[in-house]
């Protein structure tokens, strides 16, 4: 007690400070429980948006410069394929082109982000 | 040779090593280079970290920094639970880096320009995430295709078109890597072709004027050393982006 007295009345000011200090402190813990709380629940639902873009500049270029023709070359190989065997020609390689043509924009739409990755869809569930 | 741009990417056969049926498999330059590449990553990670120093020399910080990139490039794609996969991602990575750095030497024979390779790679991603995601989520792993609040009428007409796309991934996954590689080298070789056609042709000042096709070779260099280590990364990512699909939680 009469240490705590003396310590007051000598050394006011840093007393004050270190009062302010652990009020300060004690703030920043709370801040940063509520931030880490939600970091948490962001955590899933940021983990996916990361998955599409956290991939730096370059890799996305990169990626988007081959998904089109990608999507384009399966659908036209699987139509010819079908062609092929089926006796259908030229229909399956028509249809089977426009649909993987479609799929390729699917394919770069993704790579930019644009539309949410396929794997957004086992999650909700 | 300097005039044909191709010939660096010729397969030439050793010895044979097996048979299979009538298919001679034999021991050729792309395999020897392989072997190259995995007997140089072997020695630069034992090496580099065998002394486990805590002031680590040269060798040890390029180990250590060969991993944490790579763990980094896992954990921020496919979350913690994808570093159960990261023995497979660090693998390819360093495989692909090291046969991309190997082809930019003079003379050596770029193992990954060759699509038959990336592809391999690209397919064993493929089945892995389609194994394991089937392994993991059971059917339930089919609802990828299938997108919510669309009209039962077209439903099969864009499952269809998911499908494709799911199956594109591969494709694009290893044309990428083998395309740029293949351009790549070609442009170098056609440029160095430049030096000694206008050399024979013209003599004298032929060989002068050579110095700028030989600038753009510099120049090409530092361009090709940057896309070598660019598609390894960017191979390593997709794998993590498409492994996430597998990862994901079902629930």
């Amino acid at each position: 007690m009469a240490d705590g007295r003396r310590g007051d009345k000598d050394h006011k000011n840093p007393s004050d400070d270190e009062a302010a200090l652990s009020a300060r402190l004690e703030r920043l813990g709370e801040r940063i429980a509520t931030a880490n709380r939600q970091t948490d629940q962001d955590d899933d639902a940021r983990s996916n948006a990361k998955a599409a873009n956290s991939a730096s500049a370059y890799a996305r270029g990169f990626r988007m410069s081959t998904e089109l023709v990608a999507g384009v070359l399966v659908g036209g190989g699987l139509g010819w394929l079908l062609d092929r065997w089926l006796g259908i020609s030229p229909w399956g390689l028509i249809l089977f082109l426009l649909l993987g043509f479609a799929a390729g924009v699917l394919n770069v739409m993704r790579a930019a982000g644009v539309v949410s990755e396929q794997s957004e869809r086992l999650k909700s569930k | 040779m300097a005039a044909d741009p191709i010939h660096q990417f010729r397969i030439v056969e050793f010895f044979p090593v097996a048979h299979i049926g009538n298919t001679e498999i034999a021991f050729t330059n792309s395999a020897l280079f392989m072997l190259t590449a995995v007997v140089i990553i072997t020695a630069f990670l034992i090496i580099g970290t065998a002394k486990k120093s805590l002031v680590p020399s040269r060798l040890q910080s390029a180990a250590e920094l060969s991993y944490e990139f790579v763990a980094t490039t896992v954990r921020s794609t496919a979350g913690s639970e994808g570093m159960k996969f990261f023995p497979f991602v660090f693998t390819l990575f360093m495989f692909v880096l090291t046969l991309n750095f190997i082809g930019l030497v003079p003379y050596t024979f770029t193992v990954t320009s060759h699509i038959i390779v990336t592809a391999a790679l690209a397919i064993m991603v493929f089945l892995t995430v389609l194994l394991y995601g089937l392994y993991r989520h059971g059917f339930h792993f089919f609802n990828l295709f299938v997108p919510k609040g669309v009209p039962i009428a077209i439903l099969p007409l864009i499952v269809f078109i998911e499908v494709l796309s799911f199956v594109s991934r591969p494709i694009s996954h290893s044309v990428r890597l083998f395309a740029n590689m293949l351009a790549g080298h070609i442009t170098l070789q056609v440029f160095a072709g430049f030096i000694i056609l206008m050399g024979s042709a013209m003599g004298a000042i032929g060989w002068i004027g050579g110095i700028l096709p030989f600038g753009m070779i510099v120049i090409l260099m530092a361009l090709e050393t940057l896309v070598a280590f660019l598609q390894a990364y960017v191979f390593a990512i997709l794998t993590c982006i498409y492994l996430n699909d597998a990862i994901h939680p079902g629930h």
